[in-house]
């Protein structure tokens, strides 16, 4: 979330779209009652079902899965074609004005530079041109044919009302009225906000969809204001955290990079990620990555990290593909070259594509190690549960090992919600029999294989050998020992650059991510925790609700990344002056001197307003509508169908889904077309689950007992399916049968002058836990990801359905 | 040393931890099934209500979980007959339901699914009480809670006919009639209901019926101007108004919500029931619990022939068996 | 089944009872009954109070745990009920259908408490004792970096990556078991690291 959840009651409209808010993240919501009861604001649900958010929406429209990106840009042309921009942020605060090479181009659904044999784009002609100065050019009329503005307004154009209603299905009168309620959150004083999830990002073009929303709120004014911002729900109650820390292929903590092989040594690892301004003057704030990398490499290794050692660079994994993401390790499961596999609090039997290759790849594992409170789909995949999961134990030989792990009622420590709050826990209650916690169960497994290393020498031992391991008790680390030491300390004095006074003695706690350095004087795990203990404590812990102006920001509880600060980009709820946009919405302003206000402003407190441009983060200043070469899949969104879609796309008939989406050639012969499966499947949550966790609680399952799949009416007269009877579901890659909730929520829609019947397939079931036994939509799902996340295409998908007298024995 | 707990004003408020007098009890009964002239207590409490506002529900079922971890029940793991609803209806283990109706609104075309939180409505003139034959089994205080004594409940199921709402159930397993307390036990300590406490959109607020009305009429004022020009209250009047009152978007269609009764009162027959009859069931009551315990007597199993259920039934209620919803489960 | 013990069986036995008996005469005074008259004892009295977090959305709603024990002073602690966090600013004691349930996954009948092992091949499992299982990880894991650890590409440039074994992290655990995690998967030289946050 650029914002906060409380901050979603100084909103004047919502919408969801990408998410199901009311049901998801029901307490979250109730912002969005707080900002409609008190505010008068208006709630738009666009989704391929009427939900429960949209049961209390203003106003609701269906839309086929998987045509996110026609939407948008037809309400991007919408805005554009009916002066419904708001124009002094989109000249002053985006790169509207930057002009762009003169080979970049699209045509037939694709951005110059696409290798049909690489599945990938040459991004060379994705940029602005660049004068000799090394600054990026500018039209600031924004009429130059070449400017981004120019280009966007170009690339929207075939988005029109009616070629929207063909893609989506959305009624053209629906669009029309949605465009119309978003066009007036255009001026200054009007604000809206984006709430959005995994309706959004598990689609083969996920990151594409969420671009083109973001676009929207830059070319509205409403990205840095209250009640405004790109809003990503986020899942997990801790996804924020263990994203933040860097737990996945690529990255290090603070989103940093795990270095590639190419990337030969320090200097050349450095040299890509030097961020310096293509705007004169602006921040770039990134210019400071290798004061958080260094800082990082001396968390880790102290010592055995120095300036000689270039920080120990050489202890650094370093990829040679771009991520090792899950769907790949699966792959190599699959093919036989994964030998040893952890899952910590993750059931991938579940929640992975095509539970079929899931089962026989881990049956190819030696072994399995599961570390949980409950009793998994993943622990038993080796397990006989008659149709349920129909295995063969004798033929797996794969060892498993499941270990007790405790809850949140037993752990201390921090998670990190959607609004980047880090807020501290406390435990209440004793762990059940032999459970464990996480962190004795880490270091037991560091200390015995370090011993290994120790006493029997081996590869490459120096990482593990000399991994900084200083706790009191190097058996049970405490969450106060491992938070301090992701916040960072001072290892000799640091000193301000200007003035040289001592900002922090050796030894201290540092206060912000401004002390860090890249001598080795510091150390700090994740550098955007900076400031969450500090010498004054532990600044999660804050328990102070008060919030001045009654401005929904709450400074004094808890704390958030970055430098405690609620609204990402809040210099721009300011006009170039500095004045807000809005006086009722202030956030912070210049008093000619500085920036002051409720919320710690997102620029340095005494940039000049005129000068400075808000977006800090960016070489530009500004916010991009052009991302350059950022995105694999093109710097500005493009409508493309699923990899399993009941139409072809109308851009270009050849193109099949993503044309740089990720997809496994193993996989492609199992991706079905709508002659066999012509229904589009979506999963989803309900409200009276979470994931696969709740079905192990006997209230949840009562609330909620069976796996169901939902149809409208007319597909089940179609289909002769009675509501509440058995029907089974199928597709290219597995079976499923459920129940059938047969519902006017869901009705057929009209997509290339043909119907288009939508199967809904909630994902709370397996053969564990106190619930009905069923299984997740998996078993049907594609093995296929986005092309910048690697997300599987979970939300749009074929299958076909017919009545079932039972369920089968297996 | 106990504190003593003040009449809640809001459920939104950390329970007490620490030992806390009730602030009302016995001496506030106002009324006692199956007892004349109960003694008028020396204070009038201030009447509580719950405001259920079902535009803004989002049917989350907080409430049913809220509900069952308070009190501590364990509804059965059923199954899904194709609609939302889960128990499918109240149960002893289910004290509330979300009842979701998928409803074309006719003047408009646009789908509605309206959702509404269903249990007991906590009637002022109670018609379980009036129709419950054991005495002590239910009361109601002077706040407006109308509460199930279990201890003296003989599972006759007198209650489930009286109500107007069909909301108490009988429990098979120890044959006691259960229903919403309005979570008596945390009211006396301050608190508001469970359901209240928990409902994530606060479409569900506990306070004092003067400010629940108040509270509705902004509700209704904010509804008003989206367009539903029908937006109101329903506080029936048949059953002296309730002291569980909704805001309906479609105030003068009650019925469109799950069937919620357009205008509930109690029978006729069961009110005529005050007098004589009462008195004879009374006494028969009397002498079942001075000769055998009422569970002896009544479990044995009295065969009822159809001729006498029906009779049964147009006496209590008016009306032919078949068309009741029930209550026995 | 409660039906023959129906309203109606009932009815008939009320119609048929004696006339106008008083209610002393029964045995049951008014008074005696409005005596009976009470509220169910409030639980939560004399329990003690957590400030924790709900582990299941990202929303973070703050909450109270109420038990018997307190762990802070060494005691064993039982957890008896969960409740919103009133001070909450997200929350503000409101909970969903999860949440509000949340005592009862901490007690769920599949929780685990004792490591176990399911050997190549086996329809069922056996206990181990946590010493011996940690062992054996600590073996496995030897062996196989040992074995098939990358230290150098092929244009020799030191990769120092493990691509055989991977690990998959939580989302629901703290910060603090992340950073740990990430340590200890990172010093091995482990690449296939993942999270939920896509799933």
């Amino acid at each position: 979330m650029t914002n906060a959840w409380t901050d979603i009651k100084n909103t004047d409209l919502v919408v969801v779209m990408g998410g199901n808010a009311a049901e998801a993240h029901p307490c979250g919501f109730k912002w969005v009652t707080e900002a409609k009861a008190h505010r008068g604001a208006r709630l738009i649900v666009v989704d391929p079902r009427y939900t429960r958010t949209a049961s209390v929406s203003d106003y609701y429209a269906p839309i086929r899965p998987g045509t996110d990106i026609a939407f948008l840009m037809g309400v991007i042309r919408w805005c554009m074609d009916n002066d419904k921009v708001q124009w002094e942020y989109v000249r002053n605060f985006t790169n509207a004005s930057l002009l762009v090479r003169e080979d970049f181009g699209w045509s037939d659904g694709l951005f110059t530079g696409y290798d049909e044999e690489k599945r990938d784009f040459d991004k060379s002609s994705w940029d602005y041109q660049i004068g000799d100065d090394g600054f990026a050019l500018t039209d600031p009329t924004l009429q130059d044919p070449r400017c981004v503005w120019q280009l966007l307004r170009q690339h929207v154009d075939v988005y029109t009302p009616e070629f929207v209603e063909n893609v989506t299905g959305t009624p053209r009168d629906k669009f029309l009225t949605i465009c119309e309620m978003i066009g007036e959150c255009s001026a200054p004083d009007k604000v809206m906000t984006s709430m959005y999830a995994l309706g959004w990002t598990q689609h083969s073009k996920g990151a594409q969809n969420i671009r083109g929303m973001a676009m929207l709120q830059l070319i509205l004014g409403n990205i840095g204001m209250r009640g405004g911002g790109m809003n990503a729900l986020r899942g997990h109650s801790n996804i924020q955290g263990l994203t933040d820390i860097g737990l996945m292929s690529n990255l290090i903590p603070g989103y940093l990079n795990i270095p590639t092989e190419k990337e030969v040594d320090w200097q050349t690892y450095l040299s890509t990620r030097e961020f310096r301004p293509i705007r004169p003057g602006q921040t770039s704030y990134w210019q400071n990555y290798s004061k958080f990398m260094v800082s990082f490499m001396k968390a880790m290794w102290g010592d055995a990290a120095t300036a000689e050692n270039n920080w120990a660079y050489e202890y650094l994994p370093k990829l040679d593909v771009p991520a090792y993401d899950i769907l790949r390790m699966f792959e190599l499961m699959d093919q036989g070259r994964v030998n040893l596999y952890f899952c910590q609090g993750f059931n991938p039997m579940l929640s992975i594509p095509n539970r079929e290759k899931i089962t026989r790849s881990l049956s190819k594992l030696k072994m399995l190690v599961v570390m949980d409170p409950l009793s998994t789909e993943t622990s038993h995949f080796w397990q006989n549960h008659g149709v349920h999961n129909d295995v063969d134990p004798s033929a797996i030989q794969t060892e498993v090992l499941e270990l007790p792990t405790t809850c949140f009622a037993e752990d201390e420590g921090a998670l990190v919600n959607s609004g980047r709050w880090l807020q501290w826990h406390w435990p209440g209650a004793t762990p059940p029999g032999e459970a464990k916690h996480d962190t004795w169960i880490m270091a037991q497994i560091f200390l015995r294989v370090r011993e290994l290393y120790q006493r029997e020498g081996g590869a490459f031992p120096d990482p593990i050998l000399n991994l900084t391991w200083n706790y009191a008790d190097p058996e049970e680390p405490l969450p106060e020992e491992l938070a301090k030491e992701m916040n960072g300390r001072a290892l000799g004095d640091v000193t301000d650059p200007t003035s040289g006074a001592v900002v922090a003695q050796a030894g201290q706690q540092l206060s912000g991510f401004g002390q860090l350095r890249d001598d080795g004087s510091t150390m700090a795990g994740c550098w955007i925790y900076a400031g969450s203990w500090t010498e004054d404590g532990n600044m999660m812990a804050r328990r102070d609700n008060s919030d001045p102006g009654d401005a929904g920001l709450f400074l004094n509880w808890a704390f958030a990344w970055p430098a405690n600060r609620r609204i990402l980009y809040n210099r721009a709820s300011a006009d170039l002056q500095g004045k807000p946009w809005d006086p009722d919405r202030l956030l912070i302003a210049w008093n000619g001197e500085k920036w002051e206000g409720y919320d710690v402003p997102d620029i340095a407190p005494t940039a000049k307003p005129t000068e400075v441009g808000p977006f800090i983060m960016n070489q530009e200043g500004v916010s991009r509508l052009f991302t350059r070469g950022m995105m694999r899949d093109g710097p500005f969104p493009t409508h493309m169908e699923p990899f399993e879609t009941p139409m072809a796309n109308v851009l270009n008939p050849r193109m099949r889904g993503n044309p740089v989406g990720r997809v496994f050639e193993s996989d492609v012969a199992n991706l079905a077309t709508s002659d066999e499966f012509p229904f589009v499947a979506t999963s989803y949550r309900l409200t009276e689950h979470f994931h696969y966790w709740t079905k192990h609680n006997p209230v949840n399952a009562a609330l909620q007992p069976e796996f169901f799949v939902e149809i409208s009416e007319e597909l089940a007269a179609e289909r002769g399916i009675a509501r509440g009877s058995r029907v089974r579901v199928w597709g290219k890659r597995g079976e499923v049968w459920a129940k059938a909730v047969v519902t006017k929520r869901i009705k057929p829609m009209v997509c290339g002058g043909k119907p288009v019947h939508v199967v809904g397939i909630p994902l709370h079931w397996g053969f564990m836990g106190a619930a009905k036994k069923g299984w997740g939509p998996n078993s049907l799902t594609p093995f296929v990801g986005d092309a910048n996340t690697d997300t599987p295409e979970f939300k749009a998908f074929l299958v076909n359905i017919e009545p079932a007298a039972e369920e089968p024995v297996a | 040393m106990k504190d003593i707990a003040t009449a809640p004003t809001t459920a939104v408020s950390n329970p007490p931890v620490q030992p806390t007098e009730a602030y009302f009890d016995a001496r506030d009964v106002v009324r006692i099934s199956a007892t004349r002239d109960v003694p008028r207590p020396e204070r009038q409490l201030e009447p509580v209500a719950k405001l259920i506002d079902v535009s803004k529900c989002i049917g989350c079922k907080a409430c049913q979980s809220a509900c069952v971890e308070w009190n501590d029940t364990h509804p059965e793991i059923g199954e899904n007959v194709g609609v939302y609803e889960n128990p499918h209806d109240l149960t002893p283990d289910m004290f509330t339901l979300m009842r979701f109706s998928e409803w074309e609104n006719p003047a408009t075309n646009e789908l509605e699914w309206l959702i509404r939180k269903d249990g007991c409505m906590h009637c002022e003139d109670p018609g379980c009480l009036k129709a419950c034959p054991a005495p002590g089994a239910i009361v109601q205080y002077s706040n407006g809670i109308v509460d199930f004594i279990h201890e003296n409940c003989i599972g006759c199921g007198y209650c489930v006919t009286g109500c107007p709402f069909d909301i108490p159930r009988i429990s098979e397993v120890n044959h006691k009639s259960y229903k919403c307390t309005l979570c008596s036990d945390r009211v006396a300590v301050g608190q508001g209901p469970a359901c209240a406490k928990a409902c994530p959109t606060q479409a569900i607020v506990f306070g004092t019926k003067e400010d629940m009305k108040v509270h509705a009429a902004e509700r209704i004022e904010d509804l008003k101007s989206r367009g539903y020009e029908n937006a109101g209250l329903y506080d029936p009047q048949g059953v002296g108004g309730t002291h569980v009152i909704y805001v309906l978007h479609h105030a003068d269609k009650p019925g469109v919500y799950a069937d919620l009764e357009e205008n509930p009162r109690i029978s006729p027959i069961v009110e005529g029931w005050k007098g004589v009859t009462k008195t004879a069931g009374l006494a028969a009551i009397g002498l079942a619990a001075l000769g055998a315990t009422l569970h002896g007597l009544f479990s044995r199993g009295n065969e009822v022939d159809d001729h006498d259920t029906q009779a049964a039934d147009v006496l209590v209620k008016g009306r032919d068996p078949d068309d009741t919803h029930g209550g026995q489960v | 089944m409660n039906i023959d013990l129906s309203r109606r069986g009932f009815l008939r036995l009320a119609g048929a009872g004696v006339a106008a008996t008083s209610l002393g005469a029964m045995g049951f005074g008014e008074a005696e009954a409005a005596e009976a008259a009470h509220v169910r004892a409030f639980k939560l009295a004399t329990t003690t109070e957590t400030r924790n977090t709900c582990p299941y959305c990202s929303v973070a709603c703050g909450i109270i745990m109420y038990s018997k024990g307190d762990v802070k002073t060494g005691e064993t602690a039982e957890l008896l009920h969960i409740e919103g966090d009133a001070d909450h600013p997200t929350n503000r004691g409101t909970l969903c259908p999860k949440g509000a349930a949340l005592k009862d996954f901490v007690h769920a009948p599949t929780r685990l408490t004792q490591p176990r092992i399911r050997k190549p091949g086996a329809s069922e499992w056996e206990e181990i004792s946590w010493n011996d299982a940690l062992d054996r990880i600590a073996r496995a894991i030897k062996d196989d970096r040992d074995e098939n650890f990358i230290a150098t590409n092929e244009a020799g440039t030191p990769v120092n990556r493990w691509t055989t074994a991977g690990f998959l992290a939580a989302s629901a655990t703290t910060n603090e078991t992340a950073w740990l995690t990430y340590k200890t998967v990172r010093s091995m030289g482990i690449v296939g690291f993942d999270n939920q946050a896509r799933v």
